[in-house]
């Protein structure tokens, strides 16, 4: 109930309560700078909804820079529509057409595009800790658009709206994420963030891929199907690689279906109601059927639309810290 | 009568755990050897005075374990460079890794190394030559010929002989040869593309990590083979509880293994990795550094024997090279200039142990390892002095860097105890600055000392000649 409560405080949540001028991860920010987060994004989507042409001045004379070093369509026009939505001038930074791909290293790449005047930076980067490294070498804000397997913070940000919308909280409520939680960025940065704001969080998977020292970090962690969605509110699928079967974390596809794969017997197994979620893209028949996806009890679409307003929201953050701390824009 | 290059250390506290001595003492030096060792010298015996009032006077370093990169990689390290790094540290004697380019597997690049040292005129280089040519692990160098040029050990270093019956022979041979295996344990299929300790850490940083079988299954296979070769076995930088217990169980058993740790695996977890900003490369090493329960295993095994020496892996990686994304940054970290600081503060100035016991791991243990005679004070030896000032902070700032390279996870910090002078065959090779008062103001003469290939004290077996 707390988080519906600051929700509905406005003046709270625009009083600040967030004071980063980067967002590298999940793990850095406090339980009320994340329902700061939650709670301008809610705003956000409900103009989205009610005004969708609408075109705000919040960032207007501010270049955000979408700097991809791993293909992602999805997270980089999310965050596209909602810089230009806050007036915010936007530059795609296609590596495979740049001058990185023929040895340039990421630090002279940041410093040509803060010699173009970047305000922010939005970086994919294959490596985890990416964002870390070039924050030494660069004055922009950055904003984590997921690091190697270490954190993807708006994608979590945005899941947790989605829970909040759909159960009306997440102080108390059960999520069980399933799947390869060792190799995900978004695992990570969903633990951080539910935890943090009062879930009880499950991780379950085979156990090459889901190592017990996940405990660690505050979650509960099975490695049986059945015990892992028993008593969950929301069931969190994350994506399987292939590449997992040659490096023998898993011994086919096939296997990692049958033991922890959804489809609609197994959703049988759940609490009625329970949400099935998916950070995206689907390995549709792998981790998840098609008729899963499909049902009523999935939120994949709802996720999608709620990354705008969340990035919206983080975007104006940042800037207020900026602002405030005196960074010339 | 005095001679030119006479030096008398007075005032100063003497600890040399070779001779169990810790009192006030003074000491002669001439002809490069330690001459008397007395309660009081008369100042008349000696051309130059060092004034050691309030200092440590203690037998100069060994460092079993360090990469002075050249040839090949001066970009990070040369041996002149190195070698001041070293001498500033207190050490007096430096064996190098083979890990060069090319590599130090035949009689030509150790002899390269040694010209080299002497032409830096500081202090000794023992060269480790390869185990197999190019550290390929495939054919054994000619272990032969490499000792005869002034090799002190043989080791593959970080690229590890795998193949256990190439290690199998290697032992057989070097042990006709009485000279020790330096032995990076590690397997490199358990390592794959890790980058730090498999652990909490490495999960919340998403970083790939090594788990500590990746040492100890090799550990425990290398010892089996020196029991039942008879080879001498010494392994390096021990990292983990895991392969503690199996030297533990192989000492136990009689086999001939000793063992060496580094100042970082005895001071620091994996939690520095994370420190400050995070993803810190001056924390990136091999093996990695593990638990604060291993970080305790490590030290009750120095104490109780387990581990006989500290050896600190000073491996320079030039600025550019470690400024870099965690998982491209090159493994190693430097230990020469920081390793009696660190420890000092660590483990003396809190109590834990005697500054003796720290010194005896430093000097004469490491001594003990390769069977040399270096590491004391005693009358007649080399006069491989260090001078220590204790109970004073001082910051550990890139001035007191000698180093090519600044990838130290210490940078910065304070201490509680520093090397002040460093002697090395009787002629000074480091002295703080304005940090001695002396009567004549050179403190002794310096300069490149004469050339000697290869020191006759150096091993047990040394075949006679070159």
């Amino acid at each position: 109930m707390a988080a519906r409560t600051i929700i509905a405080e406005r003046p709270a949540a625009r009083g600040g309560g967030f004071f980063h001028h980067h967002l590298l991860g999940v793990e850095d920010l406090s339980r009320l700078e994340i329902e700061t987060v939650l709670s301008l994004a809610a705003e956000y989507k409900a103009a989205l909804v009610s005004r969708p042409d609408e075109r705000l001045a919040t960032l207007r004379g501010r270049t955000v820079v979408n700097l991809f070093f791993e293909n992602s369509t999805r997270t980089r026009t999310s965050f596209e529509f909602a810089a230009k939505r806050l007036g915010a001038d936007v530059v795609n930074f296609d590596v495979a057409t740049s001058s990185i791909a023929k040895g340039e290293t990421l630090v002279d790449t940041a410093e040509t595009i803060e010699a173009l005047g970047a305000d922010f930076i939005v970086m994919r980067h294959p490596a985890s800790g990416a964002c870390q490294y070039l924050m030494r070498h660069a004055t922009a804000s950055l904003i984590n658009a997921g690091d190697g397997s270490h954190e993807h913070p708006t994608q979590a940000l945005l899941d947790a709206l989605t829970v909040q919308e759909a159960l009306g909280r997440i102080e108390g409520t059960k999520v069980s994420i399933l799947g390869d939680a060792l190799h995900s960025r978004v695992a990570r940065s969903a633990i951080w963030a539910l935890t943090k704001l009062g879930a009880k969080v499950t991780l379950a998977g085979p156990s090459t891929l889901v190592p017990i020292e996940f405990a660690s970090l505050g979650v509960r962690v099975v490695h049986d199907f059945e015990e892992a969605v028993e008593d969950a509110d929301v069931i969190y699928l994350l994506r399987v690689q292939t590449e997992r079967q040659a490096s023998n974390f898993l011994p086919s596809l096939a296997e990692y279906r049958s033991l922890f794969g959804m489809d609609a017997e197994r959703l049988a197994l759940t609490k009625p109601g329970a949400l099935i979620m998916h950070p995206g893209p689907v390995n549709r028949g792998v981790e998840v059927t098609r008729e899963v996806m499909d049902s009523p009890r999935s939120r994949i679409l709802g996720q999608v639309t709620n990354g705008v307003a969340v990035r919206m929201a983080v975007l104006t953050l940042l800037d207020r810290a900026r602002q405030s701390a005196g960074v010339k824009s | 009568m005095t001679t030119d290059d006479s030096i008398l250390i007075a005032g100063g506290t003497v600890i040399d755990s070779s001779q169990a001595i810790h009192a006030k003492r003074d000491v002669l030096i001439e002809g490069g050897r330690i001459a008397a060792i007395a309660e009081s010298i008369g100042r008349e015996r000696a051309k130059h005075v060092i004034d050691a009032t309030g200092l440590i006077v203690c037998p100069g370093f060994i460092d079993l374990h360090c990469h002075l990169r050249e040839p090949g990689g001066s970009a990070s390290e040369t041996i002149a460079s190195g070698t001041a790094a070293a001498a500033s540290g207190g050490f007096t004697t430096v064996f190098c890794m083979p890990n060069t380019n090319p590599v130090c597997d035949s009689h030509v690049v150790v002899k390269f190394i040694l010209v080299r040292a002497q032409e830096a005129g500081s202090i000794r280089v023992v060269p480790i030559a390869a185990v197999t040519r190019d550290q390929k692990g495939e054919q054994l160098a000619d272990l032969g010929a490499l000792m005869s040029a002034g090799a002190g050990a043989y080791s593959d270093d970080g690229r590890p002989v795998s193949n256990a019956m190439v290690m199998r022979r290697a032992l057989t041979y070097a042990h006709m040869l009485d000279m020790p295996i330096f032995d990076h344990a590690e397997d490199l299929s358990l390592t794959a593309d890790g980058v730090m300790h498999e652990g909490n850490v490495s999960l919340r940083l998403g970083l790939k990590g090594i788990p500590r079988s990746s040492e100890a299954t090799i550990v425990a296979r290398d010892c089996a083979l020196s029991h039942e070769t008879g080879g001498r076995l010494h392994i390096c930088h021990v990292s983990n509880r895991d392969s503690v217990a199996a030297i533990r169980h192989w000492k136990d058993r009689g086999a001939p293994v000793t063992a060496e740790v580094s100042p970082h695996h005895l001071t620091l977890t994996d939690e520095a990795v994370c420190a400050g900003e995070g993803y810190r490369t001056s924390a990136k090493m091999k093996p990695p550094l593990c638990s604060e329960d291993d970080r305790r295993s490590l030290i009750e095994a120095l104490e109780d024997g387990t581990i006989d020496c500290i050896a600190t892996d000073h491996a320079p990686h030039s600025p550019p090279s470690k400024d870099a994304l965690f998982q491209d940054a090159p493994f190693g970290i430097l230990g020469f200039e920081s390793a009696f600081a660190v420890l000092y503060t660590t483990f003396v100035a809190s109590g834990r142990w005697k500054l003796d016991f720290l010194i005896e791991k430093m000097t004469s243990a490491p001594a003990e390892v390769i069977g040399a005679e270096w590491g004391t004070l005693r009358p007649g030896s080399c006069a491989d002095v260090a001078l220590l000032r204790v109970g004073e902070p001082y910051v550990f700032d890139e001035a007191r860097v000698k180093s090519l390279s600044r990838n130290s996870p210490w940078l910065g910090q304070s201490f509680g105890g520093r090397v002040v002078a460093t002697l090395a065959e009787g002629r000074v090779v480091f002295k703080e600055e304005a940090a001695l008062c002396a009567t004549d103001p050179s403190a002794g003469p310096c300069g490149p000392r004469p050339v000697v290939i290869a020191d006759p004290t150096l091993t047990r077996g040394r075949v006679s000649g070159t």
